[in-house]
Order: structure tokens, then sequence, then C-alpha cells
């Protein structure tokens, strides 16, 4: 058995709405989509109009520039809309699902008689390559591409998030089937990455080689575990794949058919019942959160519903769809209130890891947060802060002012290919300054893709 | 509180862009935002946030302030009637206190009005918030002068150090200097009679009030005029407590140590800058006391923590976070050097009886550089695991 690698930096932030251990399925949405910007730099081209019949895995765009990636529907029905946003972006490609779901097949041979271009053939026609990522940058990994080794974090750690092992509690030979396939791809290993102490279905996953890790948020972060198993050097190319994907991907190549169900956490302070909910990927929102499911609020007071977590999550509108890669929906309160002299009362109700305020006296309480920003923008003026909660060996306010200054060459000696925005959400998070980390983190990433290619 | 609020939103658009009051934007702004929070929401990003915010941070610095600048109205006080010769006087607290706190008021209300109204504009030209850095800078520009400095003096400093050591620089946050350290040395090289010698640390010395043969000399001062007498008669309790003339703030090394426990305790600053300049004095002191060339470098090295500015200057000023260095490691070196630097000022050179503002000051300069050498030695370690890839 590996060592348990324990990481002291970092912050586990108590909400109230931790989902319980209980799985209801979902009824059939009213209507699910596929939402381009939920992939990082992908410019869709559409393959389909306003009518069209479509089975579950057929295509409805690909990649501008690299026509056999395709996206493709997580049921079968008729494309209801294709929704535009400013310069005729589009935002969403609807489909309002058959009452008997059809899907495309696909002919799978036993994979050793596959090639990998074949297996990369599979995956880029089932729509299912853009759940397989590389670092750096946080992208759609590149078919051509041979990585050094494929990642897979067995945990999430951000607030609320769900237990896979409860989620994937019946899925262990689709997990065993997905390490075979990304196998395919690799000259080197298939990593998981579990939280010490934890035993499930994940434990006996074969064909991959088991890490333990120990500590607060962000140790289920696959960029921090990757930076301690095997730290990605400039000019490496890894992949990630997060661990339902991995299911996913599995099921396919069981099945042969394209089934994007998936298991979510229904989390956060203003839900009545937190709970796992079984749907299919792009599933509309209120298909989950029904308004029955949402405690009242007080004074006409709203609620932002999140795809994701907390900290790196999706803002979704309640007539949205989920986003493609969500493993948890969350809901708390919207913070648009004014605070009389907030800055200079007591604040027991609200988290702070400052000691400025007082929750460090009540390190087990769980909090209701909102979404005030509680303070204004300001110059980072605050040094020494942001080091405690990214545990890698990277200077945090240093690679950010790098990235504020466009210089290419600094960020990549700061450390820019080893993280994405999720590993600084808690920076984020815990700034006074109140700065726009992730995005600015994004930015950076954007940048050296576009000089550097 | 609701009244307060329908007020603020009826007067909104008088200063919001197209109002009469535009150019008073940032103004009320800053007025709005210290009654209420924004309602304010997160837009990008993560979606909730600690409630820590810049206004705490520099509210609990004012705090942990307070004790040395209460201490220091009273010493004002006291220091000013024992040259005068009033015992009665001087042994009241009260009447202490309140003729500091007399003395002290304008100097206060001088140095927040013109630098905050600076602030203001610079804020309102760059379409920024105001920041709340001044609200500490403010304070201690007063605390850090001598008590018979004249106003206009307060004034001049103030806005030299706030335009030329902070907005020029893009404003808090992007400065180089310590901008109340700043104003100090502004006074001390423009004006340099008013701020050394032995008549300006007490109040109405400068005007004659004095009675015969009274000394107002810093211990600092006689050090460097008379080892072997001061030592002699060393009043280690008194210079400790603070019952002795210097600038208003710095003299009592106790009210300095609760505003350090506050600071500290709070987080709000770096313990290892505080401890390490605490640590590079000691040490320095050591030294001298190894060399013991002259009297002075015989001196107990602890003297030296609890004399002058140190304490003040290692709880206060070093620890400023913007002009100190960013990095943990950086922050120990510089630390270490402005303890060990203000000791070699005070010992060796006898132009300067006190060393601490120069040896912060010298630092603010060098933390950059320092800073640099650390960040590269984790550039090194990357690039090295880059070679042991290859």
């Amino acid at each position: 058995m590996s060592n348990i690698v324990k990481l002291k930096r970092g912050l586990d932030i108590h909400l109230v709405g931790e989902a319980k251990p209980r799985l209801t399925k979902a009824a059939m949405a009213e209507s699910y989509a596929v939402m381009p910007p939920d992939f990082e730099g992908v410019t869709p081209k559409l393959l389909v109009k306003v009518g069209d019949q479509v089975k579950a895995g057929s295509p409805l765009f690909f990649r501008k520039g690299s026509e056999q990636m395709l996206f493709t529907s997580p049921v079968s029905g008729v494309v209801a809309a294709i929704n535009r946003g400013e310069k005729r972006k589009v935002l969403s490609i609807v489909v309002t699902p058959d009452a008997k779901q059809t899907y495309e097949k696909f002919e799978i041979q036993p994979l050793d008689s596959y090639a990998r271009e074949d297996v990369a053939a599979v995956l880029l026609q089932a729509g299912l390559w853009p759940m397989i990522m590389q670092r750096p940058y946080g992208i759609i990994a590149n078919p051509a591409d041979t990585p050094k080794a494929v990642f897979i974090s067995g945990f999430d750690s951000a607030p609320l998030a769900p237990d896979m092992n409860f989620v994937l509690k019946d899925e262990l030979e689709n997990l065993n089937k997905g390490v075979e396939v990304l196998q395919k791809f690799t000259s080197g290993k298939v990593h998981l990455s579990l939280r010490a102490g934890t035993e499930g279905v994940l434990n006996r996953v074969k064909g991959v080689e088991q890490h333990l890790f120990a500590g607060p948020h962000p140790a289920g972060n696959v960029g921090v575990q990757i930076h301690h198993i095997d730290p990605i050097n400039k000019g490496d190319i890894v992949w990630t794949v997060n661990v339902q994907d991995l299911a996913i991907i599995g099921r396919l190549f069981n099945r042969g058919v394209v089934d994007m169900t998936r298991i979510i956490a229904l989390t956060g302070s203003e839900v009545v019942d937190a709970q796992y909910v079984q749907v299919i990927a792009g599933a509309a929102v209120s298909s989950v959160v029904k308004p029955s499911n949402i405690l009242p609020q007080r004074d006409g007071g709203k609620v932002r519903v999140i795809s994701g977590n907390v900290l790196t999550g999706t803002r979704v509108e309640s007539t949205g769809w989920l986003t493609f890669y969500a493993n948890q929906i969350t809901v708390i309160p919207e913070g648009d209130r004014f605070e009389f002299l907030g800055w200079a009362m007591p604040r027991f109700k609200k988290f702070s890891v400052s000691h400025a305020y007082f929750s460090w006296l009540f390190p087990r309480r769980e909090y209701v947060l909102d979404t005030n920003l509680n303070g204004g923008h300001r110059a980072l003026i605050v040094t020494g802060l942001f080091d405690k909660y990214l545990p890698m060996d990277i200077y945090p306010m240093y690679l950010l002012k790098a990235i504020i200054a466009g210089d290419i060459d600094k960020m990549e000696n700061l450390g820019i290919y080893e993280v994405v925005e999720e590993d600084l959400a808690l920076c984020e998070f815990v700034d006074p300054s109140k700065t726009e980390i992730q995005s600015i983190v994004r930015d950076g990433i954007n940048l050296m893709i576009k000089e550097l290619n | 509180m609701k009244a307060i609020r329908n007020l603020l939103d009826k007067l909104r658009p008088t200063f919001s862009e197209g109002g009469k009051l535009s150019k008073l934007h940032s103004t009320f702004d800053a007025f709005e935002t210290f009654l209420f929070v924004p309602n304010t929401v997160t837009r990008k990003g993560a979606h909730i946030r600690d409630c820590n915010d810049i206004k705490r941070v520099m509210i609990v610095v004012v705090v942990a302030l307070l004790p040395a600048l209460l201490f220091g109205m009273y010493n004002v006080g006291l220091q000013h009637f024992r040259a005068v010769g009033d015992a009665v006087a001087a042994a009241s607290v009260w009447s202490c206190f309140w003729f500091g706190f007399l003395r002290m008021l304008p100097m206060i209300v001088v140095s927040y009005v013109v630098g905050l109204g600076i602030e203001f504009a610079a804020a309102q030209i760059r379409g920024h918030e105001v920041n709340e850095g001044f609200l500490v800078s403010g304070l201690l520009i007063p605390m850090i002068m001598p008590i018979d400095v004249p106003l206009w003096m307060v004034a001049v400093a103030t806005a030299f150090a706030v335009i030329i050591g902070k907005e020029v620089f893009g404003g808090t946050g992007m400065n180089i200097f310590n901008p109340a350290l700043l104003a100090r040395a502004f006074v001390f090289f423009a004006y340099t009679p008013y701020i050394s010698g032995e008549d300006v640390w007490t109040a109405g010395l400068l005007a004659g009030e004095g009675i015969d043969g009274y000394s107002g000399a810093t211990p600092l001062t006689q050090l460097s005029e008379n080892v072997h007498e001061t030592l002699a008669h060393a009043d280690v309790q008194s210079w400790f407590l603070g019952t002795i003339p210097g600038s208003i703030g710095e003299t009592s090394t106790v009210a300095i140590l609760i505003g350090a426990v506050i600071l500290l305790w709070t987080g709000v600053a770096s313990w290892r800058t505080m401890l390490s300049v605490f640590v590079g004095g000691y040490l320095m002191g050591l030294l001298f006391n190894l060399i013991g060339a002259n009297e002075y470098m015989t001196m107990p090295a602890w003297y030296h923590l609890i004399l002058g500015g140190f304490a003040f200057g290692a709880v206060f000023m070093a620890t400023d976070p913007v002009t100190s260095a960013q990095t943990n490691v950086g922050k120990c070196i510089v630390g270490f050097l402005i303890g060990a630097l203000a000791v070699m000022i005070r010992v060796v050179n006898p132009g300067y009886p006190e060393g601490m503002m120069l040896a912060i000051l010298f630092m603010n300069a060098l933390a950059p550089l320092v800073d640099h050498y650390v960040v590269q030695a984790n550039i090194n370690r990357r690039n090295k695991r880059l070679k042991l890839a290859k």
C-alpha cells in the first residue's frame, strides 16, 4: 500500500446542507441541453437544426478545427431550440426527450483488438472524448497526444461535495473498463487518488496506481494530487478524468451505448431535502430543483442555484440546465442586502478564516453563507495569506502578479502549468481584497495557449 | 438604520455619473460603504466569500494602536507637567491625559484631513474606491512625531507621504515605502531642528516653559551623549512603561506589546516579521557586547528593544504587508536586518541617536530584492525538476 500524502495547507468550509446518503431517481426532465460554453476553448459547429430527430449519442455539434470531435445528445428526442447570445454565440442546444429513449448503437470489440486510434475514434464519435481533460491548461485533451500519465481523483473535497464511493457504488465494472480504456492511451500509469481512511468501491478498482491523501480541501483537486505524485514540468502532458465520467466511458465500452446517467448531490442550505439524485447529464435544473424543494425565503429574498460547488460551480438559472461536468447542485441564499456597519460587527453567523472575526472559536459549526462579496475590490494588500490555502510549492501571489502583467516567462517559471482555476479558488474565497483570482488564472492560461501555439 | 439607508439611496443619484455632485462620487462611496457593507454579490469565481475585508483588517490595526495612542496622550501631559515643575498635575492621570489629548487631537485631525482629502481626490481621478489604508497611516503619522512639531509641518509631511510615497506608485498596495515613516523622514530631513535634540519631545520646552535645568532628552539621546552617566542611572522600569520623553506613541513598550498581541492574535501582522525584528536587534546587541569596543557596546542587549522607536517600529511599521517582504522567508530576513541595522545605527553612527526609521525605510527598499531571491529559489527548484525529468 502506498504512503499517505498528508496535506496541511487548505481549508474545509463547513456549510449547512450536506446530501444525505439516499438516492432518488429524478423523473425525465422536460428538456435536456448541451451547452458549448461548458467546454473551455471550444467553438461549436452545429450539425443539427431545430426540429431534427436525435438519439442518445447522436452528434449535435463538432469542435471547429477538429471535425472528429463530436458533442452528442444525452437523450433521444427532438431538437427544440438553439439558443444564441451576443455575436450569435451558441449558448445551448436544447432537446425535448422522447417518452421512450432510443440509443445510437456503437459496435464494440474486445479492447485488446483495438489500436489506440480506434479507441479514440469510438470516444470521439460517442461524444465522450470531452470528458478527458489535459494538464497543463485544463482543456479537452488532444487525441493525438500521448500523455505521460492519467490522473483520476477518487474524492471531491469541495464544500458539500458528493461522496464518490456512494455515487459509484454500483459502477465497479464500468470503472474497471474505463481504466482499461485509458490505459490504451498512456505509456505511463493510471493514477487514482483516494482519501485516506475511506473504504468503498473505489478501493477495488483494478489497473490503477492508488494514492492516499489526507487533509483539507483542495486535497481532492486532481491538480494538487498531480503536484504531489508526479508534478507537471514544462513540455509534459498528462490527462485527467472526473471519476464519474470514467464510469460513463466504461459504460460505453461495456454496453455499446452512450448512457449519460449520473448521480448528483443536491446540496446547500436552502434545499429542503439534501440528497443524491440520479439524472441524465444536461437535465433541466427544474427537474431537480423544484420550488417545493427550496426553503421559503424571508423578505422576498432570492436563492442562487449553482451547478457544481460553491467555490468553482457555475451559476444557473432555475430555467437553465445542469452543466456537463457537474456532480453536484448547490442552492444558497443570494446576499444582495446591505449590512449596517457590517465590517465593524462581530458577525457571529458569518465565516472567516481571520481571527479578526470569531468563527475560529467554533471549528465544527456549519454555516449558512450567502453570495455577498462582503466588501469592495481593493489592490492586493495582505501578504502570506494565499500561501496557506494552496498546498503546492508555488507562490500564488507572484503567479497572479505575473499573470496580471502578462509575463509569459514568469508565469511559466512560477508554475502556471501546474494549476487551473479550481486550485486557487480558496485563495479567492479568503482574499480580503476580493480579487477575482479564478478569472485571472483562466486569463493567464488562455494567454499561454495563445502565445505558445 | 432604515432611515439612513433611505437617505443614502435618495442621495445616490446626486453623486452618481451625471449628477450634480458626481465629482464627489468616491467620497460618497467611501461614506456609504463605511455605513453599509454593499449589497454586491459575487458574479465570477467563488460564489461565497470570507467575510473579512480591508476595512476590517485596517480597523484591527487601528484598535491595536489605541493602547499606545492613549498612553502617548497621557505621557505627553506627564512629561509637560514634569518639565514645568507642576508636581500636582503630573500626579493626576486625568489631567495628564487631558492635556495630551488636547495637544494631540489637532495633529490627528490635520493628518486625517490632509491625507484622506488627497486619497479621496486620487480615488476620484482613478475611478477606484477609496482604500482604507490611510485610516492606519493617518493615525501613525502623529504618533511618530514629537509633540511640539508645528501643525503645518504635519500637513506638509502627510501630503508628501501620500502623494510622493503612495499615489505616484498607484495608491495603497503599490507603494514601496511605508507612508507614515516617509512622513517622519520628510520632517527629519527637511525640518531637522523640530525632530531632534532635547527640547522637541516635551510639550512646552521649545517655548521655554521648562524649569531651569530640566532636560527633555530621550534616553537614546542621553546614551549618545553620555553613555556612562546614563547607564549608571538606567531607569529600566520607566523605559519599559514609557514614562520617558520621545515620539508620542513610541515610548511605552507595554502599550505597544498589547497592540502586538492584538495584531498577532488576529493574524493581521506577520509574526515572522515581528519576531525577527526583535531577534535581529537582540543578536546585534549581543554582538556589540562581544566586541565591547566602547561603553555603549557593553549595554545589555535587551535595553535596545525597549528604547526609542524599536518596539513601535517592529510591531506597527516593519509589519506593514505592502512594504515588507511578501514571502515568508523574505519576511524573516527583512525583519532580522531591520532589527540589526537599527541597533547598528544607534551604536555605531554618532550622528543619529535612533536608527529604527532609517532601518525600516532602507529595508523597505531592499524587500523586493530579498523576495526576488526567495522566489528565484522556487523557480530554480522547478527548473531542476525539469532537468531531472529529462
